[in-house]
C-alpha cells in the first residue's frame, strides 16, 4: 500500500526512481557443479532435438512425405511420426497448449521457475552465446577488463570481437535455418537453399530468425526475462509457500563476514553466519542479482549460484547448500530447530496433474479412435427443394468426403430417409441402383453433388431428417452425417 | 527558443524551459537509436521519392527512376493469373463436352467455373441457385423447354431463345385473345381443358368435349397430341406438374390471351467457348436430364 506523503516531505529515498535506467551489463562467471552439468545436458538435448529432428525420416508409403515431423502448409497437413493431422483437427494443438500450460503450472508449484532456468529457449541460447563469448574473450574478469579498457583497439582485440560475432551469427543462422526445415522436406530444402533455388519465404524466415536469435541471445539476454517476458509476473500467482525456489538459507546465520574474521568470532563464541561474503553467487548469476536479498523477480532459478556457493562451502569446510532449492517454510522450521518437510503432493499439484491426465487422456483416446473417413453434408439453399415433372421431389446436397488414409478408397453412398429415396451423384453412373459408388484418392477430399429424390406418392412432410451413410466397400468403415429432406 | 540553462533541483536534470501552471518539463531527450532511426527514415523517404512515382505535377506526375506503376504491376498480376488458369481452362476447352462429367477433376473445375459465371451472368433471371421464377425456368428440375441433355443445354446457352442470333431457338406462344382468334368463353374453356390434362381440377360446368375440340384446332400444332409438348419449338409439356407461368385458371387465361415469348440471350461471342462449356456442365449438374 502506498502511504500518502506530503510532497514537501519527499526525500530522495521516497523517489520511485527513474522510469528508465540504462542497462548494467552482466558478466556472468563460469561455474562448475551439479546444476551447471544439468544445464549443459539439457542444452545439448534441446538443441539436438531442434537442429536435427527435421532430418529424422518416417516411412509413410509412396507419395507421402517421409519426414517424421513436418508442417506441410501448402497441403494443410501436419505430420508427427505416426500421426497425421488435418486442418479441422487443430483442436489437438489446443489440447497440447492446455497440457503445456498446466504442465508449466505444475512444474511451477513444485520447483518454481525451473522452466526459465533450464528449458526456456531464451535461457538455452543465451547460455550458448555466453559459452562462446567466454571461450573467445575469457571469463568474467577478463571480459570486464577488456570492455573497460580505453586502449585503442588492438588487432588482437578486434579479431576476437569479429570471431565472436561470426560464431554468434553462425549459430543464429543455423537456428533460423533449422526452423524452415520443419516446413518442407529437409534434405531437399537444404539442397535448394545452398544452391539458391529455395523459396523466397524460406530465406525471409531464415533472415528473421537469424536476426532475432542474434539480437535476443547476443544482446538482450537477461533483459528479455526481466522486461519482455510476462512469465515472471504470472508466476507469482502460481507459486505458493511450498514451491521450491532458489533460496539463500539465512537460517544458517548472520552476520556475513570473511573466513578469518568468522573463525575469530566463532572462537569467541559469537554468532556468525556461513556466508563469507565472497560474492561468488553474484558473479555467476546470469541476471546479475544477489540472491541473498531474498526471492527476486529477475531470478530465473538456474541454480548456478547454488553451484558457486557449494564450491565455496566445500573450500571453507562448511556444509553445502547455503543456497539451495528450498522454501520459506523450511527455513522457519530450521530456525525453530525442526526438521524440514517437503510436500510435493498438495491439492494444487493434484489438481494440475489431474487436468494434465484428463486432457492428455482425451487427446490420446480421440487420436486412437479417430475416423479416417469422414463426410460433411450441406443442403442446397436455393432452391431447397425441386418438384419434378412427375411430381416427385428432389433435394440437392453438396457432400464432402474425406479420405484421411494412405490408400484410395471405393465409397458407397446411401441415404436413410422417410420414403424410398433414390440417390444420384452427378457425374457418376450408378451400377447399384440408389447406392452410387465413388473413388476417393488417398489423403484427399472430394466434393460431390448429390441429388436425392423422393417419389411423388411418398408425399413427404415439410422437413424430415435424412441420414447419409458413406461406406468403404472394402473395409466396411462407415461415416454418417445428418441433414434434412425438405418438401416444397 | 528553448532554454536548457535551468536545472531542476530535485532530479538534477536540466529543464526544457517550458512551464505550465508551475509545472516544468524536464529535458529528457529521445533515445539516440530512436533519433537515428527517425533520420534514416527521412533519408529513405527521399530515396523513395526519386525511385518511385511520387510528386504530382500539373498534368501528370513524376514517374520515378524505376518506371514503376501500380497499374502496370496489376496488369502483370492479372496476366499471371490468366496464365495460371490458362492451363486448366485449356484442358476444359479441349475436352469433349460429354467426357467432362466423367473426369472428377474436370467436373470440379467446370462446376466451380460455371458457378461463378452463372452468378455473374445468369443469376439475375434464373436466381443464384438456378431456382428460376415466374417466366424464368427452374434449372434444377427435369422439365426442359428446349431439351435438357448436355448438348441441348450448351446450345441454348450459346444461341439463346428468341435472341435474334442466327441459330437461336424460335417459336412462341400466340396471343389467341389479343389477336381475336378465340373468344373469351372459348379461352376459359380451353384453359380448363389444359388444366385437366395434368390432372388439375376444372371449373364447374366445364365442357370437356368443347375444350378438346378447341385444343385440337388451335394448340396441337405446337403442343402436340395430348399436350405433350415439343422441345423443337420450346412448347412446354402441358401434362406435367411444372408450369413456367403458373397453372391456375387466371394465369392460363392470361397466357392464352396474351401469348408468351420469353427471351434467353445468346452467350456466344460474349463468353469464350470454354466458359460456355463450363456453364453448360454446371447447369446440367444442377439436375439436368432429358
Ligand atoms: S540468483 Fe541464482 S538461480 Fe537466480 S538467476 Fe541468479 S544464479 Fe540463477
Ligand atoms: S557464494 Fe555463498 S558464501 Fe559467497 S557470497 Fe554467495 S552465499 Fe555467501
Amino acid at each position: 500500500m502506498n502511504k500518502t506523503v506530503n510532497p514537501k516531505d519527499l526525500t530522495s529515498e521516497d523517489d520511485y526512481g527513474p522510469l528508465y535506467a540504462a542497462r548494467k551489463k552482466v558478466y556472468p562467471q563460469s561455474v562448475s557443479g551439479t546444476f551447471r552439468r544439468i544445464k549443459w545436458g539439457l542444452m545439448a538435448f534441446c538443441l539436438g532435438v531442434y537442429y536435427f529432428l527435421p532430418f529424422v525420416r518416417w516411412n509413410r508409403g509412396v507419395g507421402a512425405p517421409s519426414q517424421a515431423v513436418l508442417i506441410d502448409l501448402p497441403n494443410s497437413r501436419f505430420y508427427f511420426f505416426f500421426i497425421e493431422l488435418w486442418p479441422q483437427e487443430v483442436y489437438y494443438f489446443t489440447g497440447l497448449l492446455i497440457v503445456a500450460a498446466v504442465a508449466l503450472f505444475l512444474i511451477n508449484s513444485i520447483g518454481g521457475r525451473i522452466w526459465c532456468g533450464y528449458l526456456c529457449q531464451q535461457t538455452v541460447w543465451t547460455d550458448l552465446f555466453y559459452a562462446v563469448e567466454r571461450l573467445i574473450e575469457g571469463d568474467r574478469r577478463e571480459r570486464m577488463k577488456k570492455d573497460a579498457s580505453s586502449d585503442p583497439m588492438k588487432l588482437e582485440r578486434i579479431s576476437e570481437i569479429v570471431l565472436k560475432h561470426s560464431i554468434w551469427l553462425l549459430i543464429a543462422w543455423w537456428t533460423g535455418g533449422a526452423w524452415v526445415l520443419y516446413f518442407n522436406d529437409a534434405p531437399t530444402l537444404v539442397k535448394e537453399l545452398v544452391t539458391f533455388q529455395g523459396p523466397m519465404i524460406a530465406y525471409v524466415w531464415i533472415g528473421i530468425l537469424t536476426a532475432t536469435t542474434y539480437l535476443l541471445a547476443g544482446y538482450m539476454r537477461e533483459q528479455v526475462c526481466t522486461y519482455m517476458c510476462p512469465w515472471p509476473r504470472i508466476q507469482a500467482a502460481l507459486t505458493d509457500e511450498w514451491a521450491l525456489n532458489v533460496t539463500y538459507r539465512y537460517d544458517r546465520g548472520e552476520k556475513r563476514t570473511s573466513v578469518k574474521k568468522a573463525a575469530e568470532l566463532r572462537a569467541l563464541g559469537q554468532q556468525v553466519g556461513d556466508c563469507v561474503d565472497c560474492y561468488q553467487c553474484v558473479a555467476v548469476c546470469p541476471t546479475g542479482i544477489d540472491i541473498r536479498n531474498g526471492p527476486q523477480m529477475e531470478c530465473i532459478q538456474c541454480g548456478l549460484c547454488i553451484d558457486a556457493c557449494d564450491n565455496v562451502m566445500a573450500k571453507i569446510g562448511r556444509p553445502k547448500r547455503l543456497i539451495g532449492y528450498d522454501n520459506d517454510i523450511n527455513i522457519h522450521r530450521r530456525q525453530e530447530g525442526k526438521a524440514p518437510v517437503y510436500r510435493i503432493v498438495r491439492p494444487r499439484t493434484i489438481v494440475y496433474s489431474a487436468i494434465i491426465a484428463a486432457v492428455g487422456g482425451i487427446m490420446i483416446y480421440t487420436l486412437a479412435t479417430r475416423s479416417l473417413l469422414d463426410v460433411n453434408v450441406l443442403h442446397d439453399r436455393n432452391p431447397v427443394a425441386v418438384k419434378l415433372s412427375d411430381g416427385s421431389i428432389r433435394n440437392a446436397y453438396t457432400v464432402r468426403l474425406l479420405n484421411k488414409s494412405g490408400y484410395d478408397r471405393v465409397i458407397a453412398i446411401d441415404a436413410d430417409g422417410p420414403a424410398n429415396l433414390t440417390v444420384h451423384v452427378v457425374g457418376v453412373d450408378s451400377v447399384t441402383p440408389d447406392r452410387p459408388m465413388v473413388v476417393i484418392p488417398r489423403d484427399s477430399t472430394s466434393e460431390l453433388r448429390l441429388l436425392v429424390t423422393a417419389p411423388a406418392e411418398s408425399n413427404p412432410e415439410k422437413s424430415v431428417p435424412v441420414r447419409f451413410h458413406v461406406t468403404d466397400v472394402g473395409l466396411g468403415e462407415v461415416a454418417s452425417a445428418t441433414d434434412n429432406f425438405v418438401a416444397p | 527558443m528553448t532554454d536548457h540553462s535551468e536545472v531542476d533541483t530535485v532530479t538534477g536534470k536540466s529543464t526544457t524551459g517550458h512551464e505550465w501552471d508551475g509545472i516544468k518539463e524536464l529535458n529528457t531527450p529521445l533515445p539516440r537509436w530512436w533519433v537515428i532511426s527517425f533520420y534514416l527514415t527521412i533519408i529513405w523517404s527521399i530515396g523513395y521519392w526519386i525511385v518511385y512515382p511520387a510528386w504530382p505535377l500539373i498534368s501528370s506526375h513524376t514517374t520515378g527512376l524505376l518506371g514503376y506503376s501500380t497499374r502496370a504491376s496489376l496488369a502483370v498480376e492479372l496476366a499471371n493469373l490468366e496464365a495460371l488458369r490458362g492451363e486448366k481452362m485449356a484442358a476444359l476447352a479441349a475436352a469433349p463436352l460429354a467426357d467432362i462429367e466423367k473426369d472428377p477433376a474436370l467436373l470440379a473445375l467446370a462446376r466451380a467455373k460455371g458457378r461463378t459465371v452463372f452468378g455473374d451472368n445468369c443469376a439475375p433471371c434464373h436466381g443464384s441457385g438456378g431456382a428460376g421464377a415466374k417466366g424464368y425456368p427452374n434449372l434444377n428440375d427435369d422439365d426442359w423447354l428446349w431439351g435438357g441433355t448436355l448438348d441441348q443445354i450448351m446450345q441454348t446457352i450459346q444461341f439463346g431463345a428468341r435472341s435474334g442470333h442466327a441459330k437461336t431457338h424460335e417459336g412462341q406462344m400466340l396471343a389467341f385473345g389479343k389477336d381475336g382468334v378465340l373468344k373469351a368463353d372459348e379461352i376459359v374453356t380451353v384453359a380448363n381443358y389444359v388444366r385437366s390434362l395434368s390432372g388439375l381440377p376444372t371449373r364447374k360446368g366445364f365442357d370437356a368435349a368443347k375444350g378438346e375440340k378447341i385444343f385440337t384446332e388451335n394448340c396441337v400444332a405446337c403442343h402436340g397430341d395430348g399436350g405433350k409438348g415439343n422441345q423443337e419449338l420450346g412448347a412446354p409439356d402441358l401434362t406435367d406438374k411444372i408450369w413456367l407461368y403458373g397453372s391456375d385458371e387466371a394465369a392460363l387465361i392470361e397466357t392464352i390471351s396474351q401469348g408468351r415469348a420469353g427471351v434467353m440471350p445468346a452467350w456466344e461471342g460474349r463468353l469464350d467457348p470454354a466458359t460456355i462449356k463450363a456453364m453448360a456442365v454446371y447447369v446440367h449438374s444442377l439436375g439436368g436430364g432429358k
